[in-house]
């Protein structure tokens, strides 16, 4: 897909984004917005996926979101890509929606596979998956997205230690590295140190992008893809910018979890074109 | 009603059996251990199927997690280890990748309560039948001796959705017949009787069934249910025995905060109150002992079934 066409399409995102959390007044835009290339890029280029969808997703490429709380940029991706109609966004977090605040099976809302927002959990989930893949000798591969701030949670290193030592070389992770949590930048809350050798010394191969230029998505995705395959799981730290694409929401952690007022709303429209009609 | 009793073995080694049979029977079946696989009897299933067995080490958090992946492509996890790091360990796994997501995930929990003896208090976990029934979605196992351990072990593959399966460590009498049928969520009635109800599940069962010789001996005629299944309870086996007795004991290995007691007690409370008295725990932690010198101290053993036996049928309201 060409490059201009992605963007199209993240425009899109974004803008289902912000009015889906103005709309209900919570949620959280901010990573939503620095994800948005990436997961866009991911559901529109780089996966092997099938909208009608299956939960054991035998020979098709698996998606889990581990920072649940980005919903939004995954609900509207989904929905763009042809898993659920786009007038159902509207329904986000009201009550009785499959478009529960933190993603759910629960009410079988087609593209998630498994509960996420208690963080930390994905990358254990992601890795059982992709063993049974390989026990399956299905060949397609396992993704899995991360926040920076969420690799505080031990779990992740559990599940990290063990891919490494069991050579569960068919799954990708990536980490959105936006710097910043709820309280502050993640160097203020609990700095990761050097996150780069730390995933080294767990015994991952690791890549670096830039989730902002979708020329860096591209050759750093297809360069982790073939990467797979060879005895080592791969993580692709991805450098972005939490609220990127609206501009009074970027260069701060402020707007983590809360959502634009009317009159913000419309000043953020203003900054990202309707390429796809709105729902 | 006489009990034979068919041999002496732990129940854990019940689900060891169970889950090799299961290798045998079902390719979908995995099973994972977080560094246990000798004390939860798992060596049989990782030996004949090594391809289908996923050793975590020691991190439960990521083995709940793997488990719940593995269902995705069709597999059945179990997972294995000792009940305190099956549950308190890693609840919030439990809560939101295995309960709330529906997965079809076998958490296969032993050395639980007080008969873990020695380890002491750190490892004798007696809260986690509390903790697994409060989850919706959950359905929570029992079993009373070697045998129906390794029938509930075969039955919860065949049943689709999240299950805790809680087992022992001591060896104690075997009395459930080999080719009995394992039910999930229907009780057995042990024995019939007419003056009280006793409800009793896990290890209690057997030190029910010793209770049962020294009541009939004082004239007390006691109905005996073994409620292997504490969720989803079966609550129409406890309305038709206290119809007939009027008052209930349970027996449970547990806390009796939010034990097998506090389940039957909600059954009486909204349909026929009956006088109920528990045996278990009462809001301690264990420590270091024997199995049985632990159940003597926290007075879960047979004399304390005997009592309660007694505490609650002198509380029947007297019918002229």
């Amino acid at each position: 897909m060409e490059n201009n066409a992605l963007a199209a399409i993240a425009s899109q995102v974004r803008r289902d984004i912000v009015r889906m959390v103005s709309a209900v007044n919570s949620g959280h835009p901010g990573g939503s917005l620095g994800c948005t290339d990436f997961l866009t890029y991911l559901y529109f280029e780089q996966m092997q996926h099938n909208p009608a969808f299956d939960m054991d997703g035998k020979n098709e490429d698996l998606f889990f979101l581990s920072n649940g709380h980005i919903s939004p940029v995954w609900y509207s991706v989904l929905a763009r890509a042809g898993y659920f109609p786009a007038a159902e966004l509207g329904t986000f977090r009201k009550l009785g929606t499959r478009l529960q605040g933190h993603p759910s099976t629960d009410k079988n809302l087609p593209g998630v596979r498994m509960a996420s927002g208690s963080l930390g959990q994905g990358l254990s989930v992601g890795v059982g998956a992709a063993q049974i893949k390989k026990l399956n000798q299905d060949p397609t591969l396992v993704y899995t997205l991360h926040g920076d701030g969420e690799l505080q949670e031990g779990q992740i290193w559990e599940a990290a230690m063990y891919a490494a030592a069991n050579k569960v070389d068919n799954i990708i992770a990536t980490i959105d590295a936006n710097g910043r949590q709820i309280d502050g930048d993640v160097d203020e809350v609990l700095s990761l140190g050097d996150l780069a050798q730390k995933w080294h010394a767990f015994g991952w191969d690791v890549l670096h992008m830039n989730g902002h230029d979708f020329d860096s998505i591209r050759s750093t995705m297809q360069q982790a893809k073939s990467m797979t395959g060879k005895g080592k799981p791969v993580v692709i730290i991805m450098k972005t910018e939490m609220g990127q694409g609206v501009d009074y929401m970027m260069g701060s952690h402020k707007w983590h979890g809360v959502a634009p007022n009317a009159e913000q709303l419309q000043v953020a429209l203003d900054q990202l074109e309707e390429t796809l009609g709105d729902y | 009603m006489e009990f034979e009793v068919l041999g002496n073995k732990d129940t854990r080694s019940g689900y060891g059996e169970g889950l090799a049979v299961l290798g045998e029977q079902n390719p979908n079946v995995v099973a994972l251990c977080a560094d246990l696989t000798g004390s939860l009897k798992m060596d049989a299933f990782q030996k004949a199927h090594p391809d289908r067995f996923f050793q975590t080490g020691i991190a439960e958090a990521n083995m709940i997690g793997l488990a719940a992946g593995m269902t995705i492509g069709g597999k059945i996890p179990f997972t294995g280890t000792f009940a305190n790091f099956s549950t308190g360990r890693v609840y919030d796994q439990i809560r939101q990748s295995v309960a709330y997501s529906k997965k079809n995930v076998k958490i296969c929990a032993s050395h639980a309560g007080l008969t873990l003896g020695e380890d002491g208090a750190t490892h004798q976990v007696l809260e986690d039948i509390g903790m697994m029934r409060m989850l919706p979605n959950m359905t929570v196992i029992v079993p009373a001796d070697f045998n129906q351990t390794k029938q509930a072990t075969i039955a919860i593959a065949a049943h689709e959705g999240p299950v805790y399966l809680r087992f022992g460590r001591p060896v104690m009498p075997i009395f459930v017949k080999p080719d009995a049928e394992f039910v999930i969520g229907k009780a057995d009635v042990l024995a019939e009787g007419v003056d009280v109800t006793i409800i009793a599940c896990g290890h209690m069962v057997w030190k029910s069934i010793e209770a049962l010789k020294e009541l009939r001996e004082i004239g007390i005629s006691a109905e005996l249910i073994n409620m292997h299944t504490i969720k989803p309870l079966d609550e129409a086996a406890i309305l038709k025995s206290i119809a007939k007795t009027g008052c209930v004991v349970t027996a449970e290995e547990h806390m009796m905060n939010g034990g097998l007691g506090e389940a039957v007690s909600q059954v009486l409370s909204r349909n026929n109150p009956v006088p109920q008295e528990y045996v278990a725990v009462n809001d301690t932690f264990g420590e270091s002992g024997t199995p049985m010198e632990l159940m003597t101290k926290y007075h879960i053993d047979t004399p304390d079934v005997v009592a309660a036996v007694k505490r609650a049928i002198a509380r029947k309201p007297y019918i002229i």
